[in-house]
């Protein structure tokens, strides 16, 4: 056991933060347009977007360590993120990188890098939510054409996207419901294709539904061969590997936490002058922060215990699901004890801090049920590591 | 980096693991918590030869010269059995000797700890019950260069068992430890029976108690006591979390085996999730008790907020681990026959001990914001 870095990667870090120093002044203003497309050349000049990619098709060969380190560095300066192509970045381009044919590499994976446009992601249906595998969008092959009907829902950002990532039923009757099941890139604006946003519960639009009516795909979109998709999609998951970048931002809201704690009078015991102390020095509000640092910590360590494992080429164990879930439960309880914390001023849209923690309260069923709802995880975790039976 | 344990290390995990299974499985723990002593004075020669007792203890004074994260190894496995001895009590009270004895003064004790010929343990809790070095209150009074201790410790691990303690006392507004024989003019050791009947604690007077100048640890003081509370805060925790994942894994054992409805009951989900919950809570509380053993081995300055941490979460978990076992087991888990019920009383000792989860959350935020 050693936490010390070696005298390359150290170096590298140094690199990073003369990077940031130079590049991300304080005070920048990292909602400006200007500044982002001006950042996201210098990241890509750099090869620090699709940095874990190899080199031959434009990434940036990155190693392990340098991964962790140059994430680890953005995160504690809330840098903006490296490229701005989401989930070409997250899982379309490995995806592609390992089952695409070499045109397809050439058409997508520059685009991707560069952030030319967006990708969208059509994986869950109305009756395919936690089952992903039981999907039922139709997918019939007419000669050098694919013919796609049928619907999917959450799709994230769907209605900025120009591709779509979609995994559609070739074999209506396979054998196991994860055969027959293909994956197809197709263009946004391909006729028959229909989005519809749907309004969240924080009043704005993230995902949407979109309807396929008689969407023809050309063969040669296809992503692996037919019937491969449900490996491709697996695979390409597997590829969001660490939860560093998550456990910083993390540790980070923590920080703020205790900063808005001991300034909210909510609950602080009432001192001899007459002046309430700040919640952090209420006994529950303390101690419930305190958990909350207990589990950002260990998410962090099995983080490292995870990224250990990877190193020495030793197949992962929980460690990934363990920090799914944990990470569902602070999102949701960080959200919930600052608005506790503001007392009655708690549901006022704009009220403290601009209503920014309000907006973090009703924004976490995005990560949530997202990437797997918690009970999905827990299933996960009793089957595939305890060894319970699946049900 | 690198946050994986060494081969050596997982070597030692093994052959612990296979002594505990040979000479000291549950059956025998259930024999030997009958007995008056509670462990085996025979396994306790053998654990002294095979070189674990003195396994923190430098070479120079007979022992292996390990580390906290190689004792986190060998006291995992000891939880997980429940294993009788006084392993813990020793361990700690020779680390309070290490680090706050003269040289002189570890070559005096160190070396029969290390052979466990001598058992020692760390006497600090007092009826004030503060875990805090600043909470010491027992009396030593000067007497030329020595001092005269008068006053009561409470939760003495092993303290029946013990031959040799080391004393925490307050003179005016130092604290400091001596080391104290059982035998001397003065000392008498009670045993309080715990529901936890494969753990024993005591009750320690100290009526007029004559400690020599040579035997007062002479760099003790405040900021010492408190690293060896967290070094003894960290091997409890270990011990605890390996006796944790062991409830956990006796549970879901039951639970592939037990069928209701047709079924293993481990295929209901209101099973499986609970269980799931349970190694969510033993893996990452052990995440954090190898990065405080870390920072204990190489004195960073982020160890006492680690310590606390990793107890004051392992502490909450073991606590729910040992009620949601015997649930778990439904009727039987309610009866002597079967094992939970050794969890779940192991879990009544852990939680309050070195300070509970309370205690350590408090203490984590105190840390941070200073």
């Amino acid at each position: 056991m050693d936490f010390h870095f070696t005298p390359e990667e150290e170096a590298f870090r140094s690199e990073v933060r003369s990077f940031l120093d130079e590049n991300l002044p304080a005070g920048a203003n990292t909602s400006d347009p200007a500044f982002i497309a001006e950042w996201t050349r210098k990241v890509r000049a750099k090869r620090w977007v699709g940095f874990s990619w190899p080199k031959e098709v434009g990434g940036g060969g990155g190693s392990i360590m340098q991964q962790v380190i140059l994430k680890e560095e953005m995160a504690k300066r809330k840098a903006p993120p490296l490229g701005i192509c989401f989930m070409g970045l997250a899982w379309v381009g490995p995806a592609i990188i390992q089952y695409g044919t070499e045109a397809q590499k050439q058409r997508f994976i520059p685009d991707i890098l560069d952030g030319k446009y967006q990708w969208c992601t059509g994986y869950s249906e109305p009756g395919s939510g936690s089952d992903l595998a039981s999907l039922n969008c139709k997918c019939v092959r007419e000669g050098e054409e694919y013919v796609v009907n049928g619907q999917k829902i959450w799709t994230s950002i769907a209605m900025w996207s120009k591709w779509i990532i979609l995994l559609v039923r070739t074999d209506p009757t396979p054998v196991s419901k994860h055969d027959g099941i293909t994956c197809l890139l197709v263009p946004m604006d391909t006729p028959g294709i229909t989005v519809r946003p749907i309004k969240n519960m924080s009043g704005g639009s993230m995902f949407a539904e979109v309807f396929f009516d008689n969407v023809r795909v050309p063969v040669e979109n296809r992503l692996g061969e037919e019937g491969q998709g449900w490996q491709v999609t697996v695979s390409a998951l597997a590829h969001e590997r660490s939860s560093i970048a998550e456990v910083e931002g993390l540790r980070r809201k923590l920080e703020e936490l205790k900063e808005l704690a001991r300034k909210s009078r909510k609950n602080g015991p009432r001192q001899p002058s007459g002046i309430y102390s700040g919640a952090l020095e209420d006994d529950g509000i303390r101690r419930r922060i305190a958990r909350f640092e207990a589990k950002i910590e260990g998410m962090r360590f099995n983080g490292m215990r995870a990224l250990t494992k990877q190193l020495r080429g030793e197949p992962l164990g929980a460690e990934t699901s363990i920090n799914k879930l944990l990470r569902a439960e602070l999102e949701v309880a960080l959200g919930e004890i600052a608005l506790e914390m503001q007392g009655s001023a708690g549901h006022l849209e704009r009220e403290v801090d601009g209503g920014r923690w309000q907006r973090f309260a009703l924004s976490w069923p995005e990560v949530v049920i997202g990437g797997g709802t918690p009970n999905i995880q827990k299933n996960i975790i009793a089957e595939r590591v305890l060894g319970l039976p699946k049900d | 980096m690198n946050f994986g344990f060494t081969e050596e290390q997982d070597l030692l995990r093994q052959e612990v693991r296979k002594f505990l299974d040979a000479h000291c499985p549950l059956e025998e723990v259930r024999k030997l918590m009958e007995t008056p002593d509670g462990f085996s004075r025979a396994l306790w020669k053998q654990l002294g030869e095979l070189g674990w007792v003195g396994l923190t203890i430098s070479e120079v004074h007979g022992g292996a010269g390990l580390g906290w994260v190689d004792l986190v190894v060998v006291l995992e496995e000891m939880g997980a059995t429940l294993f009788p001895s006084p392993f813990l009590a020793t361990t700690i009270a020779a680390a309070a000797i290490r680090e706050a004895g003269s040289a002189a003064q570890q070559a005096r004790w160190l070396p029969s700890l290390a052979d466990g010929s001598c058992i020692a343990s760390l006497a600090f809790l007092e009826p004030s019950d503060r875990w805090d070095a600043a909470d010491v209150a027992l009396a030593g009074r000067a007497q030329g260069k020595g001092v005269v201790l008068s006053g009561e410790k409470v939760q003495v691990l092993d303290a029946p068992s013990a031959d040799l303690f080391v004393v925490a006392f307050r003179s005016g507004d130092a604290v400091s430890l001596a080391v104290v024989e059982r035998s001397a003019a003065g000392v008498t050791v009670e045993a309080t029976p715990s529901i936890d009947q494969t753990r024993r604690v005591g009750r320690v007077r100290f009526e007029n108690v004559a400690v020599a100048a040579d035997a007062v640890l002479a760099d003790a003081n405040e900021a010492t006591l408190g690293r060896v509370l967290d070094l003894a805060t960290a091997a409890v925790t270990a011990e605890l979390l390996g006796a944790a994942g062991a409830a956990l894994q006796i549970t879901v054992n039951y639970t592939k085996e037990r069928k209701q409805f047709g079924s293993p009951i481990g295929r209901f989900q209101g099973v499986k999730h609970p269980l799931a919950e349970m190694l969510v809570d033993v893996e990452s509380a052990k995440s954090i008790l190898y990065y405080a053993a870390w920072c204990l081995d190489e004195r960073d300055p982020d160890a006492a907020r680690a310590v606390s941490l990793a107890k004051a979460y392992a502490s909450e978990a073991f606590a729910r681990i040992g009620v949601d076992s015997v649930q778990l087991h439904g009727g039987v888990g309610f009866t002597w026959e079967y094992d939970p019920h050794l969890y779940l009383k192991r879990s009544k000792w852990a939680r309050p001990a070195f300070g509970d989860s309370d205690f350590h959350y408090d203490r984590a935020i105190a840390i941070g914001e200073q």
